[in-house]
């Protein structure tokens, strides 16, 4: 089965097209898209990027393999990013890593076998006056404590 | 005692501070904007900005007005100019720009049309980092707004000059906050950094002249418009430095009350540390502080100035702790390191500084593009050496080394992430070269090192 964008996001796409003068510009935004869709960017979805966008697959390949972002296989329902950097890790963020693995009963980088959640270090977050903190999909939370952490998890894992 | 000003940040934390009818209520928002568009020529919108002496807030500290100057004084037809504003905010231990997107978004967007008039540009591009999805939302929704009101748009003001701003995001990758790696980014490529010349006043987004702004810079300009760029850049107490007007202050790390503070420039390291700060977490002493984001090398409290002659700028501080010299672009380069984005990251002491450095090369190991060799290998040897040091497997000679391929990068990379990587590392084992030398001489274990005040 090939790779199709919603109606809903075709129009996104074409509002996008409007605001650069070349296809090509679109082509990190349309990623987001499709990943938005699909969860993450397979061959695929870099085929119909590609296409979309008359650019040669392996630019579309290029760009997905730089940035972080892109998952290139399926991840958990929900993504769970910690921050690593220094100034979380002076407020102990090596101690929330350390918590959720034991309490998700995974390392860094795995899924749960349930595939609710996967679990990642991030880099800087930009949250440093809060720290520590993570991001869960879209929301930050900032100045984590071991309880904190504890209701986010099960909130996930129950949803 | 410092005290917080509140032009940038006044309507932080107010319900609904980010809306329109707030911005328009309590900041005379788009007056300025106005103001600017209906009554000025490019011209003097360009010379009133370089009176703000308005240093880049993201880092490199050049001043703003000058560097809008730098664009073509004609805008050709086939060749448009654009305004690309730099929210890639990535750079470890820094906060600030977030807190304006989300708090104060309409202040970006009308500083945004100031800059496109000024420029001669009508698109702007905010490039956001992904991550941030509460900023992109708040600017969106601010641009909506604007465009409703007629404030943006084909006739913002009623004036003939279309202005659109638009919302890019990136995809997760530090190194698209280095200005032409950005442009490389938002023209849907890889975001690696391109070689200068030519600067993308000359050919930047889309092969076009483009002037690369960081937000706080972009949104300070209603402020200093508004109240007059020259009295704007009096507000700092380094106005002599050509170093003006009010900016946003970050701690982190070790402090009892992190934060973000507006202030006028040129609040010392102990002042923003103790008055604002609360004092270091445990009542401890300073350790180290780095001044601006972790590519900026730490400063420690026992370090002082010198500048025995009177011509010498930091004269006045001659013999005094480098923390209390004002904090700015000049003063800092002075004392042998950077402002950067000035973002304070405080580490009491007890904290191990190998495995700080360690922590900040992983960073960078992750965080190079990889397309200049001494940065991809140098920032991963950098890394894998300081990780042997603390486990105890390096000799005296590796610890050395560090030296010598830091020195390798420096100079030697297309881009400034290189001077990034190999800056604060020099600064680590140079300052604290007894703390390293423990772990070689099996004094000290790694299980022992801590990055905590317990």
């Amino acid at each position: 089965m090939t790779f199709e964008l919603s109606k809903e996001r075709e129009q996104k796409l074409a509002d996008l097209l409007t605001r650069y003068p070349t296809k090509m510009a679109a082509c990190i935004p349309l990623l987001h898209l499709c990943q938005e869709q699909k969860g993450y960017v397979d061959d695929e979805v870099m085929h119909f990027v590609s296409h979309k966008l008359d650019l040669a697959p392996a630019h579309v390949e290029g760009v997905v393999t730089f940035y972080t972002l892109f998952n290139r296989a399926p991840v958990g329902k929900h993504q769970v990013w910690v921050c690593r950097t220094l100034p979380c890790a002076l407020r102990d963020a090596d101690g929330i890593v350390a918590h959720c693995e034991k309490k998700l009963g995974i390392k860094v980088g795995e899924t749960t076998s349930d595939g609710k959640v996967t679990l990642r270090s991030a880099e800087c977050l930009a949250s440093c006056g809060t720290a520590p903190m993570m991001q869960v999909d879209k929301d930050y939370f900032e100045n984590l404590t071991t309880e904190k952490v504890d209701a986010i998890l099960d909130r996930l894992r129950s949803d | 005692m410092l005290k917080p000003t509140n032009y940038l940040t006044k309507v932080y934390g107010k319900p609904n501070g980010w809306s329109l009818e707030t911005y328009e209520r309590e900041c005379e928002g788009y007056k300025v904007a106005q103001r600017v568009l209906t009554t000025m020529t490019r011209e003097q919108v360009v010379d009133e900005a370089k009176k703000a002496n308005i240093r880049g807030r993201g880092g490199a500290g050049f001043p703003m007005g000058v560097k809008w100057s730098f664009m073509p004084k004609v805008v050709s037809a086939t060749r448009p100019h654009y305004l690309v504003v730099n929210a890639d905010e990535g750079e470890p231990g820094t906060h600030k720009d977030r807190t304006l997107m989300e708090e104060n978004p309409h202040a970006c967007i009308e500083g945004c049309i100031i800059g496109c008039y000024g420029i001669g540009a009508h698109v702007c591009y905010i490039y956001v980092r992904d991550e941030l999805h509460v900023s992109k939302a708040r600017l969106e929704g601010a641009i909506a707004e604007a465009k409703r009101k007629g404030y943006l748009g084909k006739t913002p003001f009623g004036k003939e000059y279309p202005v659109e701003v638009y919302v890019h995001t990136g995809a997760g990758a530090y190194i698209c906050g280095e200005e032409t790696s950005m442009l490389n980014s938002l023209e849907g490529r890889r975001g690696e950094p391109r070689l200068k010349p030519p600067y993308p006043a000359q050919a930047g987004v889309f092969g076009m002249p483009s002037t690369v702004n960081n937000l706080e810079t972009i949104a300070a300009v209603p402020t200093a418009f508004n109240m007059g760029c020259e009295a704007f850049s009096k507000l700092s107490l380094l106005h002599d430095m050509k170093d003006g007007g009010v900016r946003l202050y970050g701690l982190n790390g070790h402090v009892k009350k992190p934060g973000i503070f507006e202030l006028a420039c040129g609040p010392t390291l102990n002042e923003l540390i103790f008055e604002l700060g609360g004092g270091v977490l445990g009542d401890r002493k300073v350790l180290c502080a780095i001044p601006g984001g972790s590519s900026t090398p730490i400063l420690c409290p026992e370090e002082t100035v010198n500048a025995p002659e009177e011509k010498d700028a930091l004269h006045r501080w001659h013999g005094q702790s480098v923390f209390d010299v004002p904090l700015g672009v000049d003063t800092m380069r002075l004392v042998g390191t950077m402002l950067g984005t000035c973002c304070v990251t405080v580490m009491a002491e007890g904290t191990c500084p190998v495995l700080a450095m360690k922590n900040l090369m992983q960073f960078y190991k992750h965080e190079s593009c990889g397309q200049c060799t001494p940065c991809r290998e140098g920032s991963a040897w950098l890394y894998h050496t300081t990780d042997k040091i603390l486990d105890g497997k390096a000799t005296m000679a590796e610890l050395d080394a560090l030296h010598d391929v830091a020195n390798g990068i420096m100079g030697n990379t297309i881009c400034a992430f290189g001077e990034g990587t190999a800056m604060p590392a020099l600064a680590f084992v140079q300052k604290f070269r007894k703390s390293f030398e423990a772990y070689i001489l099996g004094q000290k274990k790694h299980s022992e090192a801590t990055l905590l005040v317990q």
